[in-house]
């Protein structure tokens, strides 16, 4: 029963007003089981083909179908480790070690059958549902080394990457680990998943560099209705990210994405004003990166704050992730190729230090518990910036290491080719 | 015979087409083409990342006209195309030497 409580991505489990549901937790229930089947095909289809989309639009075209493949493959590989161990790395009781990783009791799940159950659903569809989560987030970090990586090291890279960081952290704060224990609130992944993404992406643009020709050669995207195609899938399903946390199908699911969607709308019409103001006109791109940064900043908070929080939170997104984004690659000249750490990196970091306040009662959130504001946001503050510290260095020693190895880049020549031909031997369009 | 080579906007190739007929002209090759002049270009913002794009999209029409319809053609192209504002266009006159119609064999201004 322990073991169940940890597992549970959500806290709230330990709430007052869940007890009762946690006494026939034993059972299955199918209502429950029949959302976290949803959510998990909606969080598949936010990595494909959704973010695949997005980002493939935001590239030139000899790149399209580079990034579209590294998606694609990652989806692939991280399914199969997921199997192999990581689930288990993560989820089982580490014994000894419990506070900083699993076990590999459940390595394969020689055990897991139709009737195994997590809390009150299948464990074929916890185990389901997670691994979606597992494979979305080195997906996104492919933002940060766009249209300049090779095929190998990107393929070894993400599967080191969610070995070292991926595992550990999501044990750490969803597995039962010590960040759990201190009460960190992390509802749906803005430490897991946008933090550990968004400092991982900063940290490989930064060891790869900058692609050819940035930041003076223009390099807009090749296609903005696939683009805005991508955003629409990754709002859509975001529903499954965040409601789907709730591991049930219940009031606090729906509340998760009622604000789901608020912050989404507050931080895309945000983003829409300040270009209004400062560029005389309101972009599409703007308007649907302003989108991802509220859904992304709300996600840590989803479970735990009301519509008046979302709301605050999406227009606190949408301010601080665009100037994020003008200071990393405008005045730092950092190419972050499509903007994935002032994105999903800064709301991450906001959202889960928001998400200490605007859990409080007295903020129109769920509760707090027993725990002062200000002792949440405190646990909030320190799990980012472990988390950040964590992601930071492991990318880097990865990526050192496999410069050393097999290098990072293609060649010069190559870049301007293009990576589609280069690697792939295809090209995305062709002129017949 | 004359071939002339007219750039011009876009949105004004229907009107081109539409004054070229009334004066009795029936063949005309459009292509979609990209220029540099007096307009200059235009600029792009992508999150904040300003793009100078220099060559703006064109017309280009390429008509074979006889010696007698020259300058109505002209004229009806420059009344057509005309808008006031810089980045009309231009219109380009040379000598054709020979026009050959592929299925019947006619040359010159029986082939027109």
């Amino acid at each position: 029963m322990k073991n169940f409580l940890q597992n549970k991505k959500s806290v709230l489990f330990l709430s007052l007003a869940l007890l009762p549901s946690i006494a026939t937790a034993a059972e299955l229930n199918q209502a429950n089981t029949a959302w976290i089947l949803t959510s998990t095909a909606l969080v598949l289809f936010m990595t494909l083909p959704g973010l695949s989309l997005f980002y493939a639009g935001l590239v030139r075209s000899k790149n399209a179908l580079s990034v579209l493949m590294q998606c694609f493959a990652i989806t692939c590989l991280i399914s199969i480790m997921w199997l192999a161990g990581m689930y288990s790395l993560i989820f089982t009781d580490g014994g000894a070690i419990q506070s900083f990783l699993g076990g590999l009791s459940k390595a394969f799940v020689p055990d897991m059958g139709t009737a195994s159950l997590t809390g009150d659903i299948p464990e074929t569809v916890f185990f389901m549902f997670q691994m979606t989560f597992a494979i979305i987030t080195p997906a996104l970090i492919v933002g940060g080394f766009a249209e300049r990586m090779k095929f190998s090291s990107m393929l070894t890279f993400s599967g080191l990457w969610a070995l070292l960081v991926y595992v550990p952290v999501c044990h750490w704060v969803w597995g039962g680990g010590w960040l759990a224990e201190l009460g960190v609130k992390d509802f749906a992944g803005g430490i897991v998943i946008h933090v550990t993404a968004g400092i991982s992406a900063l940290v490989t643009a930064l060891v790869l560099g900058n692609r050819k020709g940035f930041p003076t050669t223009a390099m807009p995207p090749h296609n903005m209705p696939m683009v805005v195609t991508g955003a629409g899938m990754l709002w859509v399903g975001w529903f499954g990210f965040n409601a789907g946390s709730a591991l049930a199908a219940d009031g606090s699911a729906g509340m998760a994405m009622l604000v789901t969607h608020i912050s989404a709308s507050a931080g895309a019409l945000t983003w829409m004003v300040i270009e209004w103001l400062r560029f005389g006109k309101p972009s599409v791109l703007g308007i649907v990166t302003g989108m991802v940064a509220g859904l992304g900043t709300i996600t840590p908070a989803s479970g735990f704050v009301g519509p008046a929080g979302a709301l605050v939170i999406g227009v606190t997104s949408g301010i601080v992730c665009f100037y994020a984004v003008q200071i990393v690659k405008r005045r730092f000249k950092i190419d972050d190729s499509l903007d994935v750490f002032p994105v999903h990196g800064v709301g991450g970091v906001v959202g889960s230090i928001l998400t200490g306040v605007f859990a409080a009662e007295s903020m129109g959130g769920l509760g707090l518990g027993e725990v002062t504001m200000l002792y949440q946001v405190g646990v909030q503050a320190l799990a980012v910036a472990v988390v950040a510290i964590w992601s930071a260095l492991f990318s880097y020693l990865i990526l050192k290491v496999l410069d050393k190895v097999m290098g990072l880049r293609v060649s010069e020549d190559e870049e301007v080719q293009g990576l589609d031909i280069i690697l792939h031997e295809e090209t995305g369009y062709h002129n017949l | 015979m004359k071939l002339i080579t007219a750039i011009i906007k876009p949105f004004k190739q229907d009107d081109v087409r539409e004054a070229l007929s009334e004066i009795g002209i029936a063949g005309v090759t459009a292509t979609e083409v990209k220029g540099f002049g007096r307009q200059k270009g235009h600029t792009e913002l992508y999150r904040g990342a300003e793009y100078v794009v220099d060559f703006l999209p064109k017309v280009k029409l390429e008509i074979a006209v006889p010696a007698a319809l020259v300058d109505q053609a002209i004229e009806a192209i420059v009344q057509s195309a005309n808008t006031g504002k810089i980045g009309d266009g231009k219109i380009f006159v040379t000598a054709l030497e020979q026009v050959i119609r592929i299925r019947t064999g006619e040359t010159g201004e029986e082939a027109i």
